[in-house]
């Protein structure tokens, strides 16, 4: 009978095993309103949700504003790009701002780490983080969760390969954090400019794929984040393929029944061939589908129930 | 299972073998209405609306040889009091895995009191679907209506006061049948609000 003991939503770091547990339980249970004729219920009328993102994104944003919409929230979608954030004003202004118009929740993606646990100290609204730079991504790993719990009936003793930008991505952290807290086991898999040092401490790392991908239940590809790196990471798109690209030949050496996945955007035919993308253990678009039930049951669990969790 | 925390027994309205009387009664006013159960659902609210509403069922295919069809309604995200209580009710999922447009849907619960349970739970039907006809079974009408509702089938009516509460007990969730009438305890000094573990009808 627990209820969800936090306001925010900032990253799986500070979540409990059972925090977790609640939010997919919740998932599982509203997944099914969007398989109804009137994909809407109204539970959260009268509640107004900003979407503020300083980053590009086109999954994650439009995933949150069908989630607020199937709940009945009333919500804006700020894209920086148009906003005053281009006229110099600082997140906080734009947030202080934001909030004198009277949101309960503000959805952040910012490019850099802990900002959304900045405002959260902050500001008055539930804050959730959907992206800070290179730190947490909690949705996208709670989305890939359910993903897996579907398709493999448990997390506990899993085996999971997480290849690719390691060093740039937020969605392997945040998932790190998870699979552990959750009792899977998690193999790193990258070159070695894209591996964090002192990662080793919290997983297995390993520079050959085709060690990674062996015996695996899952392959979680990562994207190479071309827009985050300055230097010379790696010689080439192509040799990076040949070297860390999921391909069948590599694919076949996980288990018979193991699932892929990519959180999006894909660069085919460099971290994921197209034939794997498409194929028959790719799990790409159920992660999407999975996206609005997590989201969903993440703005329910914060803005459902007393408006001040006082537990 | 005993009686919730800050409760106290007054009367058992029901033992097992009244309460399966009492559903056979039902069953059969149902089956009398609605000879024809091939486009008759029968949805219980949760929790104990369901096993109530598939017990219904098997008599119903006693009698006339074909069962109705059972769904499962979970009204949490339609409570008018969603932002009131906290904390976060706990979800079980709605479960109705056929149309209901041209049907009869008999809704069905524990205890009607208020109303306000099953005006979430109209709203929620409503949502998939266009039933030709909304009827409402429950085990027990205690009074207390805040909205214009009635019941057209209903086990046991009786008259509380509020600081009384029913409480349905069932094989399928508390491992036992019977039907309580609960009364408040006098106000005890400052008691932790302890929640108790059977969940009583909040409305």
């Amino acid at each position: 009978m627990s209820g969800f003991p936090h306001r925010h939503l900032l990253g799986i770091e500070a979540l409990e095993p059972s925090d977790i547990q609640t939010i997919l339980d919740t998932a599982a249970s509203l997944k099914e309103i969007l398989d109804r004729p009137i994909k809407k219920v109204p539970t959260l009328r009268g509640k107004t949700i900003v979407n503020l993102f300083y980053e590009a994104s086109t999954r994650t944003r439009s995933s949150f504003e069908v989630a607020e919409r199937v709940l009945s929230a009333d919500s804006l979608s700020i894209a920086t790009a148009t906003s005053s954030a281009t006229k110099g004003e600082t997140l906080l202004d734009t947030v202080q701002n934001l909030e004198a118009m009277k949101p309960d929740m503000i959805i952040l993606r910012h490019q850099s780490s802990g900002s959304p646990h900045f405002l959260a100290r902050h500001v008055r609204p539930a804050i959730v983080n959907a992206g800070d730079g290179a730190h947490e991504h909690p949705t996208q790993a709670l989305l890939d969760a359910l993903t897996l719990r579907e398709k493999k009936g448990r997390l506990k003793g899993l085996r999971v390969a997480i290849v690719g930008d390691i060093l740039h991505s937020r969605v392997a952290r945040s998932n790190l954090w998870l699979l552990s807290k959750m009792g899977a086991d998690v193999v790193l898999c990258g070159p070695p400019t894209l591996l964090p040092p002192g990662i080793d401490a919290l997983a297995s790392v390993t520079h050959r794929i085709d060690e990674a991908v062996e015996g695996a239940d899952a392959i979680m590809m990562l994207r190479i984040q071309r827009e985050r790196m300055s230097g010379g990471y790696f010689s080439s798109t192509r040799e990076f393929h040949i070297r860390f690209g999921l391909t069948e030949a590599r694919a076949k050496r996980a288990k018979k029944d193991v699932v892929i996945l990519h959180p999006g955007p894909m660069n085919r035919g460099v971290e994921i061939a197209s034939e794997v993308a498409d194929g028959p253990y790719s799990v790409i678009l159920d992660q999407v589908t999975n996206g609005v039930a997590v989201r969903m049951a993440v703005l329910y669990l914060l803005l459902g129930g007393a408006s001040e969790a006082e537990s | 299972m005993g009686t919730p925390a800050g409760f106290k027994l007054r009367q058992e309205l029901m033992d097992g073998s009244r309460l399966s009387r009492t559903l056979a009664r039902m069953a059969h006013e149902i089956a009398e209405r609605h000879p024809d159960p091939a486009r008759t659902a029968l949805v219980g609210i949760r929790s104990r609306g369901v096993p109530l509403a598939r017990r219904l069922a098997a008599l119903v295919k006693e009698a006339l040889g074909t069962a109705p069809k059972v769904g499962a309604l979970d009204i949490t995200l339609y409570r008018d009091d969603l932002t009131t209580i906290a904390p976060n009710p706990v979800m079980k999922g709605t479960d109705i895995p056929f149309s209901i447009d041209g049907w009869t849907v008999i809704l069905v619960d524990d205890v009607l009191f208020t109303g306000r349970t099953v005006r979430a739970a109209l709203d929620e039907l409503i949502d998939f679907g266009r039933p030709a006809r909304i009827e409402l079974a429950v085990l027990v009408d205690r009074g207390h209506r805040e909205l214009p509702l009635h019941a057209n089938y209903v086990g046991k009516s009786l008259t509380t006061s509020r600081q009384e509460d029913v409480q349905v007990q069932l094989q399928e969730e508390d491992g036992d049948d019977r039907v309580l009438l609960l009364e408040r305890e006098a106000a005890r000094p400052a008691a932790p609000a302890a929640k108790p573990k059977p969940k009583r009808k909040r409305r």
